[in-house]
């Protein structure tokens, strides 16, 4: 969502604007001048460059005032916003691009440097510990009752009582297990049966609750076939910093803003802060007094369980809460289930993290592979070991940190297989807590159906040597991929970072930072100054002071020795290599795609389907990268990653819907009589926002005949509608007669006052854009009256030519479609009707003639009443306050009822006025139709020197004499109903195509006062075939149709004046 | 229209829904206040706000039409409300539209001053309590936090799918006006008491 700033109100959303075109492309002095190719050139040409752009807007929803911004239709940013009537200023540049991570203080200035050397025992307690004392839950995982605890997730549970397999996969059926501890779970994937069933959950997400039920899946989940009986929202937050992830770099960033007064979200999509730390166990005290200190700043929020799932324009960002999910069947039914949070901040800093990354090497696919950190934070966070025997197999440091909690947690640990050769102090530390160490090694190999069984080693890149080590576990860490999915999508550009050997954050042109792993930075002292580095600066440029936040002396570590950069790994012949476990893509369907000749991972992906499963690639989409790489002998940092897209996880439709569902899914208007209607039994049309009725069928009455008695008691009684609808403006000023001259095809200056007049309004290409009444009120007074569904479109209309072309005009217009309620009164008995309740007004046809309005008392009620007629009929239309509208309908219903007075609504309206080929604008027009297409030429004034449109009409395009005109239709056969959009041809038999076809049905009806059907159409020269036959193809019939008049009812127009 | 002599009582756009609005107010306990004002008298503006009228026009309210964007200017009971650069909207209460419209069109003169009753055009919603913002928040995209929308400010806007103009009252804890077409107000009535279902 762009945010535009109105030269008047400000910033707003770009909701809440109109797109005008090109700005500067001034209404032509006097366009009789113009050739028809340089008048069309004003017509029909716009520029369309790649850049800035002068164009126009209008803020719709606020001031209403045009105005002009340059954007760059490349970038989508705006340069600039003037007022309308001012130069346009020179183009400023675009923003610059802002480095991701400008740099951070030395670390002195927080804290003392950590000293170095090994220490004990990182976070590892026995980890039963962490589950004693916790509330027991039972939940039920593919028919079996189990137990975890409260702080589980569904994944942690499994894993408690010893089930890893957790699904099968999608293409080849090969067992899978849980693979790591959060949303970048490509294997157990789950469906949740009960309390509500919802497909493709990662296991490794879900908080377990009492009653929980769930089911394995392959790959496909299942939605549900009931409505879903919870609530969902949204709601609009703003900020002067977002941070997202409460890991160290997210929580030291809101330390050093929470008491400075600036509005500060903290979100995290885990029930608790920590992020990172929980998994490793360290520093998890100052995790909790730091959260208690966020908690208790009263500008600072914290949203848990908070996904901020995409990031757009103008640091928009979007995030989802799940706020009852983890409560189960005990969540209350009034609380929205989620919560889609639409941040705008004025600064974010993005601290998601990093996820580690697999290794492509032989059968890495078998339930008991899992990435290493994950299993650490199994072990520290959940208290739970998945599994006994482990090998791990890393190309870096940080899964030996992994395998010391492990070992210490009483997994015993077979061997660390490191492809470097020399894995230094980390190798030491693991060394002297006696772990084998295999530098310079490889898993060549699995073993096992089930579960893990048994790994193979050998010297990296050998076939010779091979060490088989039993395990119901392997740890995997190929290295660690920042989270760099939110920058990406806010424009951010990534760059290669060769001592990670992965993609970080580089530049970026929102106001935006990188911190902590997630800006490619490991080590924990590091991540923590330059999270509260972050968080200063952002606030700093707000205009707060931000605190120097205690932050932690981590425990030291032993020196770190770099990565090695390892994606594909040699193993056994013929032993599958999977990179997307998720969609079971192989480096072998990679080295396919590469066969084929594709060279781009874009390309790939779409060959292999990797990265475009629900995980979206989270551990794999790298790795792809660098499998791909290889096999094209390039280097990956010249190859890139795919495209990162919102969301960041899945987010459910319901939740994208909010409350814009059911009834609350799109505005409805009503009139003040509505509820009248709908006591009566109305059937109501919808026309545009607006519920209109319909036709109000007695008992047993179908359609048909209730529209055919509403239309008989308009020819020969009385009946009234509600015309409320009707969109009205009043035009007042000195101008105004000006402005309507300018804006009508036929004169309105010249009308006098208590006098109405029709008018068409056309666009400049001369086409119908509205029509209705103009009365005037005053000299310097008009009351415009537009069709129900444009009101608010010519409003717009008559602002812009005002605002943009004609600000000299003294005249201003305002919508007062709502000020009055109209009720129109048809019939012979009309005017014996109007007169009984009006004794102060002559009623006379000398008295009050056609197209003439009276100020008087109707049942006692202030009114203004328009002779006018849309059905031929003798008819008046009254207007009253709303707040008076049902006192006068029901007095016109009492006064009318001795004559029969009878409701009736669009659909007798419609048929009333085809009778007398009164064209509905939107319905008989399509945009393609002149005032003359239907037959109006007296509207188009031949005086007026020049009017919006009177240019086109002498384009050679609009005087063809094969111009389609508005004309009726009478099928042979009087019963024959043609459905409105039947084509018309020639002959009575169909040549072979191409068929010319000669026009089209705009309208058809039954017709009470014509004893038949009959149709509008638009011929091709249809005025000069009156009396000819077509034919309409309707079903596999030709139906051969006469064309005539559109005037089939009362041509003489005897009945108007009763 | 004169205010007086009606056969019937005026009948507001809200009238059927005041025993809902009622109903949410009281069950929320105070945490948000709900109901319709109706038939107050609202009157648009137009002129130019440089020109010889402005003044006598603010001369014969007794308050300077803001001129500040988005802002409101009170004096007693009678408010302008900033609509655009040359358009505002005065509100007053109920039954005084012809004195207001009178007293403006005389003070303007033979200046091209623009007056329309809108009384009817819109209703009015009070939307006040403890958890009107939250309340808001769910459907209008405006930072409405004290700092950026304090009392006298005022925006037109979108409130769920509805053009509305808000308005931030003056006195304390008052709360907000919701100013909204008629036509809309059912709308806007039923989605404000869905949003507010966990307030209630």
């Amino acid at each position: 969502m762009l945010l535009i700033s109105c030269p008047w109100c400000g910033p707003r959303d770009e909701s809440e604007f109109h797109y005008g075109g090109q700005a500067h492309v001034p209404y032509p002095q006097d366009p009789s001048a113009l050739t028809d190719e340089e008048w069309a050139r004003y017509l029909f040409f716009r520029a369309n460059p790649k850049g800035p752009f002068a164009e126009r807007w209008s803020h719709a929803t606020g001031c209403r005032r045009w105005f002009n911004a340059v954007r760059d239709t490349a970038t989508n940013e705006i340069l600039a916003v003037y007022r309308a009537g001012e130069e346009r200023p020179p183009t400023p540049g675009p923003r610059p691009a802002d480095p991701a991570c400008p740099g951070v203080p030395p670390l002195g200035d927080f804290e003392d440097k950590a000293p170095s050397g090994p220490i004990e025992g990182l976070g590892a307690e026995p980890p039963a510990h962490r589950r004693t004392g916790k509330r027991t839950l039972t939940f039920t995982f593919d028919g079996t009752e189990y137990q975890g605890v409260h702080g589980d997730t569904l994944a942690s549970a499994l894993l408690a009582n010893g089930i890893i397999a957790a699904a099968t996969s999608i293409k080849l059926g090969r067992p899978r297990g849980i693979f790591s501890a959060g949303v970048e779970e490509p294997n157990a994937v789950v469906q949740i049966e009960e309390p509500f069933p919802e497909p493709m959950l990662p296991a490794t997400t879900v908080e377990l609750y009492d009653g929980l039920v769930a089911s394995s899946l392959s790959g496909q989940g299942r939605l549900a076939a009931t409505p879903d009986p919870a609530r969902y929202d949204a709601v609009h937050d703003h900020c002067d910093l977002l941070i997202v992830g409460a890991g160290p770099a997210g929580l030291a960033a809101a330390a050093a803003a929470a008491r400075s007064g600036a509005r500060v979200i903290l979100a995290d999509d885990r029930p608790e802060p920590g992020g990172s730390l929980l998994g490793t166990g360290e520093l998890l005290d100052w995790v909790a007094e730091t959260t208690a200190h966020l908690d208790a700043a009263s500008e600072v929020r914290v949203l848990r369980r908070t996904t901020v799932f995409g990031y757009y324009d103008d640091n928009h960002l979007l995030a989802v809460e799940r706020r009852t999910h983890h409560l189960g069947a005990a969540a209350p039914p009034d609380v929205a289930r989620e919560r889609v949070h639409r941040i705008r901040a004025r600064r974010v800093v993005l601290a998601t993290g990093a996820h580690e990354r697999s290794l492509a090497f032989a059968d890495n696919d078998r339930p008991g592979v899992m990435l290493a950190a994950s299993a650490r934070t199994y072990v520290n966070r959940h208290g739970v070991l998945p599994g006994r025997h482990a090998v791990v197999f890393t190309t870096n440091d940080s899964a030996y940190a992994a395998a010391l909690d492990l070992h210490a947690a009483g997994v015993g640990i077979a061997a660390i297989v490191d492809t470097r050769t020399d894995p230094g102090e980390w190798a030491e530390r693991a060394r002297a807590a006696g772990i084998e160490v295999l530098p310079g090694h490889a898993v060549v190999g699995t073993d096992g159906a089930a579960r893990l069984t048994a790994v193979t080693v050998a010297p990296y890149g050998q076939t010779v040597g091979e060490r088989e080590f039993t395990a119901d576990l392997l740890l995997v860490s190929g290295g660690w991929n920042p989270v760099a999915h939110l920058f990406s999508q806010a424009g951010g550009r990534l760059r290669f970072d060769d001592a990670l050997g992965s993609f970080v954050p580089d530049t970026c042109r929102q106001a935006v930072e990188v911190a902590g792993s997630a800006s490619g930075v490991l080590d924990l002292a590091a991540v923590l100054a330059q999270g509260a580095a972050a968080g200063a600066r952002a606030l700093e440029a707000e205009g707060y002071a931000p605190e120097t936040p205690r932050l932690p002396r981590p425990p030291a570590q032993p020196r770190p020795t770099p990565p090695m950069r390892v994606f594909t790994v040699p193993g056994r012949e013929g032993a599958p290599r999977f990179v997307d476990l998720q969609r079971d893509v192989t480096v072998e369907d990679l080295s396919r795609a590469t066969g084929a000749g594709l060279r781009s991972v874009e390309h790939t992906k779409r060959y292999t389907t990797a990265g475009t499963a629900n995980d979206q690639g989270k551990t794999s989409g790298v790795l792809a990268s660098g499998v791909v790489a290889e096999l094209l002998g390039v280097d990956v940092s010249e190859l890139g990653t795919t495209t990162f897209r919102p969301p960041y996880t899945p987010v459910s439709f319901a939740a994208l819907a909010g409350r814009d569902r059911g009834a609350l899914s799109d505005p409805v208007r009503t009139t003040a009589l509505h509820e009248w209607h709908v006591g009566h039994g109305a059937l109501f049309e919808n026309v545009g926002q607006w519920k209109r009725p319909w036709y109000y069928p007695r008992d047993g009455e179908d359609m048909e005949s209730a529209v055919l008695r509403e239309c008989a008691a308009a020819r020969e009684g009385v009946a009234f509608m509600d015309a409320s609808t009707l969109g009205k403006i009043d035009v007042q000023g000195p101008d105004a007669g000006v402005l309507l001259d300018r804006l009508y095809t036929n004169m309105m200056s010249t009308l006098k006052v208590g006098m109405i007049r029709y008018g068409v309004m056309c666009r400049p290409d001369g086409m119908v854009f509205d029509d209705g009444t103009v009365i005037r009120l005053a000299p310097d007074r008009f009351l415009v009256t537009t069709t129900t569904g444009n009101a608010a479109a010519v409003l717009d209309w008559m602002e812009e030519w005002l605002q943009t072309e004609w600000p000299e005009l003294r005249v201003h217009c305002t919508s007062v479609t709502e000020q009055w309620a109209t009720v129109a009164l048809v019939g012979p008995q009309s005017r014996a009707v109007l007169g009984s309740l009006a004794p102060q007004l002559a009623v006379a046809n000398e008295d009050f003639p056609f197209m003439a309005w009276r100020e008087t008392t109707v049942a006692g009620i202030e009114a203004r009443v328009c002779r006018i007629s849309f059905s031929g009929e003798l008819a008046y239309e009254i207007n009253v306050s709303p707040w008076q509208a049902l006192a006068l309908w029901e007095a016109l219903y009492e006064a009318g009822a001795p004559y029969g007075i009878t409701p009736y609504g669009t659909e007798t309206m419609h048929v009333l006025r085809a009778e007398k080929g009164y064209p509905i604008v939107g319905q008989d027009t399509d945009g393609t139709v002149t005032p003359q297409d239907l037959g109006m030429s007296w509207v188009v004034s031949k005086k007026k020197p020049d009017f919006i449109g009177k240019r086109s009409y002498a384009r050679a395009d609009t005087v063809r004499p094969d111009r389609k005109h508005l004309v009726g239709l009478l099928p042979e056969d009087p019963a024959t109903f043609l459905p409105e959009g039947t084509h018309l041809v020639a002959d009575s038999v169909l040549p072979a195509p191409p068929v010319p076809m000669l026009g089209h049905v705009t309208s058809s009806y039954r017709s009470a006062a014509l004893g038949r059907t009959f149709a509008l159409a638009l011929v091709k020269g249809g005025r000069d075939r009156i009396g000819e036959r077509l034919y309409a193809p309707v079903g596999d019939r030709l139906v051969p149709v006469t064309v005539a008049s559109p005037v089939l009812y009362d041509p003489e127009g005897a009945r108007r004046d009763g | 229209m004169a205010d007086t002599a009606l056969t019937a009582p005026p009948r507001s756009p809200l009238a059927h829904a005041a025993g809902r609005l009622a109903a949410a107010t009281r069950a929320s306990g105070g945490a948000v206040r709900l109901a319709e004002l109706p038939f107050l008298t609202q009157v648009n503006v137009r002129l130019d706000a440089k020109g010889p009228a402005a003044d006598a026009v603010a001369l014969a309210l007794g308050l300077q039409l803001p001129l500040e964007p988005d802002t409101v200017v009170r004096a007693g009971e009678l408010r302008a409300l900033w609509l655009g650069p040359d358009e505002w909207l005065l509100v007053g209460p109920p039954g005084t539209r012809h004195e207001l419209e009178g007293r403006v069109r005389e003070a303007a003169g033979e200046e091209p001053v623009s007056v329309t009753d809108v009384s009817a055009q819109r209703t009015t919603l009070l939307v006040a309590g403890p958890r009107a913002r939250d309340l808001l928040a769910h459907g209008c995209a405006l930072d409405l936090h004290p700092r950026v929308f304090g009392p006298g400010r005022c925006a037109q806007t979108a409130l769920g799918r509805t053009q509305v103009v808000l308005v931030s009252r003056d006195e304390a804890r008052a709360g907000f006006w919701v100013l909204v077409r008629s036509s809309f107000a059912g709308y806007l009535t039923d989605w404000l008491l869905d949003a507010a279902t966990e307030y209630v």
